[in-house]
């Protein structure tokens, strides 16, 4: 086991660490592993009590970490001390060195996508890079972020029946033959989104006949989500992002009610992230690991975007159907695209001003 | 000090001493909160995930009952409203036995909402002073604090009126009637800003229209008076309160009225959303006809609505109105039992249908979620039934201050 972890150690990028280091998180991981994980503050003061017997230190921080306050509000020196225990607990909980950065927001950007409808082939790269990248619960359930959508193109149909008659067709007033167009009996077309599905099952993309349709926080201006929320532990940031603080959620799901698109996940059960599986660049409110019981959503990758890197869904489209920016600068790929494509937003008429666009390019 | 405590003492142990048919009532309720605190561990411990409730239907049957308590609480001011705003004698003497309702169901709602609670342990950030408020944007912050003041203002009308019947004090504090009147104010109001947190919702098209507080209200009106009744029945026929034909006459006719309010208030909604039949109706067409073989809630809605029509038309007759033994009984029963499960199977789960993106789902409870949903009305008809009893205790003269130091 710990020549497993030892390998990945290594491979994991950025990671120094002495050997007797790593035999130390290892042994904590394990003591970890017995005691069913005190990861968040995982309530049950059994747990606490149960933790305080093996090591005091841990239970010491889990507490802590129950009474800590909202992040946006915590003195500096709160916030240090804060991603102090968390990079200490995550290290020993999942065995490898974890950085918790708190990278503030960047001055004078407002972060936008685009995303080219005509070229998606519907592969869901996105949807992998994006559970890989973000540390989402892997099994029982799997928790994604971008939910692709499988839609029939011309999903119309055409009939040549009744093409004269509207109901209700005899009327007792009389009908003077004039057809009530209201009423047709069959509508030309149908719903043109009719059997659309997001678990598609395919050998081979792009299926023939289908078009695709990728769907992940829209990163509204006006989110509904942040209004609702009652401890505002949903906030939108500088840069236009949305982004929770896991440890302040209180798991209302007012937001998700209130969201539109969908794009809001809920942790129902405790998260299922392997050791082996966990990506240690971590940022708070981004992909650190997530508790029982609280939301998550996509933050356009936030720890990588506050150092200037493109989100991982984008690095994973093999189309390039993926464009992402700054919308201040009118020199970014995003602005470029606004400037010169056919450009839609989702649900428009809900006022929420998303900043996540579709074009066909 | 020494009344309070005796007050207390002598509250507590006329509340649980009874007849045969009393305790096996509140034996009948113990089983199902020994049950419950088995299952309530298991959601403790292992999360919501436990529950049916998934990412396209997020409410589950706790917040679907915390709704229909709040009906109940709400109503339970049409018992006091009579007594103090128009003087009824005959319903300012039992009005302390609304209050009670009303407190008590309040706070099983408040229990319902700690189930469905992602993170109950956290639920200290809502605390003013230490918590961080959402204020003005978040409707349930207002309904959170509502819902504890509504509480508040009864335990206090409750057991301070209780007490000064206790130790035989004619004369209650000039603050008190204007503190009722605000109770009965404060009634509506927790209802509808409970509706306010459904219908703020843009994209819950069955939730965002602006008829939500009037079905609550006349929801309310219906179903808080047939269980009044029925407590109102049981009370006098074993206990020694004495509570007037008139009483029970004057809460069928707000029955009969709300019923009346609610057909026409569900009729203009179903008028609007199916007329146009747009976007905004596909919920309301998934409930009434099903989509695509999913037909969970058809027969259920169909139901639900005849027998709130049935319900109207029988109870304007004079003779089931009068039957006070036999058929108003059941008919009360039969509406609250309706206006019950109304909450989950029309007003909330087919509401979740179509999802953002058209996704139509059913709504499947589990057992440990049915068995929470019972241990919380277990817990709050045994806080209604032994309040009750003290206070009709209090109110017959049963137990005093005098007689308790008399006897020692």
């Amino acid at each position: 086991m710990s020549e497993e972890r030892k390998e990945i150690a290594k491979v994991t990028e950025g990671v120094q660490e002495t050997r007797r280091d790593l035999l130390k998180y290892v042994g904590l991981a394990g003591a970890t592993a017995l005691m069913a994980g005190p990861a968040g503050a995982e309530a049950a003061a059994s747990a606490v009590s149960a933790t305080a017997a093996i090591n005091p230190a841990d239970a010491d921080s889990t507490i802590t970490e129950w009474l800590q306050g909202h992040y946006v509000l915590m003195s500096d020196e709160e916030k240090k001390k804060c991603i102090d225990r968390l990079e200490k607990r995550y290290s020993a909980q999942y065995g490898k060195k974890t950085t918790v950065s708190d990278a503030p927001p960047l001055e004078g950007v407002l972060f936008g996508y685009a995303l080219d409808i005509a070229k998606c082939i519907g592969c869901r790269s996105c949807v992998h890079a994006c559970v890989k990248e973000n540390n989402q619960s892997r099994h029982d359930p799997e928790i994604q972020w971008i939910q692709v959508m499988k839609i029939e193109k011309g999903n119309f149909s055409f009939s040549a029946d009744k093409l004269d008659e509207g109901y209700p067709q005899p009327s007792k007033f009389g009908d003077h033959g004039v057809q009530v167009g209201g009423n047709a009996y069959s509508p030309v077309g149908g719903l043109s989104t009719h059997g659309t599905q997001s678990y598609y099952d395919a050998e081979t993309v792009p299926e023939k006949d289908f078009f695709y349709m990728p769907v992940q926080c829209q990163q509204c201006e006006k989110p509904p989500c942040v209004k609702v929320c009652p401890v505002r532990a949903t906030f939108r940031d500088p840069n236009g992002i949305v982004l929770i603080d896991y440890n302040w959620c209180i798991g209302c799901r007012m937001c998700q009610l209130a969201c539109p698109y969908g794009a809001r996940r809920f942790n129902w059960g405790k998260p299922n992230l392997p050791s082996e599986e966990m990506n240690p660049k971590t940022h708070y409110f981004g992909n650190r690991p997530r508790m029982r019981g609280v939301m998550e959503k996509c933050t356009f990758c936030i720890q990588r975007t506050r150092e200037n890197r493109n989100p991982a869904c984008l690095e994973a489209c093999p189309v390039g159907a993926r464009k992402f920016g700054n919308l201040l600068d009118p020199e970014s790929d995003v602005r470029k695209i606004l400037a010169t494509k056919k450009v839609f937003r989702l649900k428009e008429e809900f006022n929420t001003f998303p900043k996540f666009f579709y074009y066909v390019g | 000090m020494e009344k309070m405590l005796s007050f207390a003492l002598d509250f507590g142990s006329f509340a649980i001493k009874g007849g045969a048919k009393y305790y096996a009532w509140l034996l009948f309720l113990l089983f199902f909160v020994l049950v419950g605190s088995y299952t309530a561990y298991i959601q403790l411990t292992e999360g919501l995930i436990v529950t049916g409730a998934t990412d396209q239907i997020s409410w589950e049957l706790f917040i679907a009952n915390f709704i229909f308590t709040a009906h109940v609480a709400a109503a339970a001011v049409l018992v006091v409203a009579p007594g103090y705003m128009y003087k009824r004698k005959d319903f300012k003497e039992i009005a302390v036995l609304g209050e009670i309702i009303a407190m008590c169901f309040v706070a099983t709602g408040i229990l319902f909402i700690l189930f469905h609670m992602g993170r109950p342990d956290r639920l200290w950030h809502l605390l003013p002073g230490i918590g961080v408020f959402n204020i003005p944007n978040s409707m349930l912050v207002f309904d959170v604090i509502v819902l504890n003041v509504y509480l508040f203002l009864n335990v206090v009308a409750v057991f301070y009126l209780l007490y000064k019947k206790y130790i035989g004090s004619e004369t209650l504090g000039k603050w008190y009637t204007p503190w009722i009147y605000l109770a009965i104010a404060w009634g509506p109001l927790i209802h509808i800003c409970t509706s306010f947190v459904l219908s703020s919702n843009a994209r819950m098209f069955s939730w965002a229209t602006a008829v939500l507080p009037f079905a609550f209200l006349s929801m309310a009106g219906a179903s808080g008076p047939a269980l009044i009744i029925l407590i109102f029945l049981l009370v006098r026929k074993y206990t020694k309160l004495q509570i007037g034909d008139s009483v029970i006459d004057l809460l069928t006719q707000m029955i009969v009225w709300s019923l009346g309010i609610l057909m026409l208030v569900l009729g203009a909604e179903f008028f609007t959303a199916l007329y146009s039949s747009a976007e905004h109706a596909a919920s309301l067409k998934f409930n009434m006809f099903g989509h695509n073989g999913l037909d969970m809630y058809v027969s259920s809605f169909w139901i639900i609505m005849a027998l709130i029509v049935g319900s109207f038309f029988v109870l304007l007759i004079p003779a089931v109105r009068k039957s006070y033994n036999f058929l108003l009984p059941l008919v009360c029963l039969e509406i609250f039992l309706v206006i019950l499960v109304e909450k989950p199977l029309i007003l909330v789960f087919p509401a979740f249908s179509p999802s953002p993106f058209g996704e139509y789902t059913e709504y499947y409870p589990t057992l440990v979620e049915y068995f929470n949903v019972m241990l919380v009305w277990a817990i709050g008809f045994i806080a209604l039934t032994l309040v009750t009893k003290g206070a009709i205790g209090i109110l017959t003269g049963e137990v005093k201050y005098a007689k308790a130091s008399a006897s020692r």
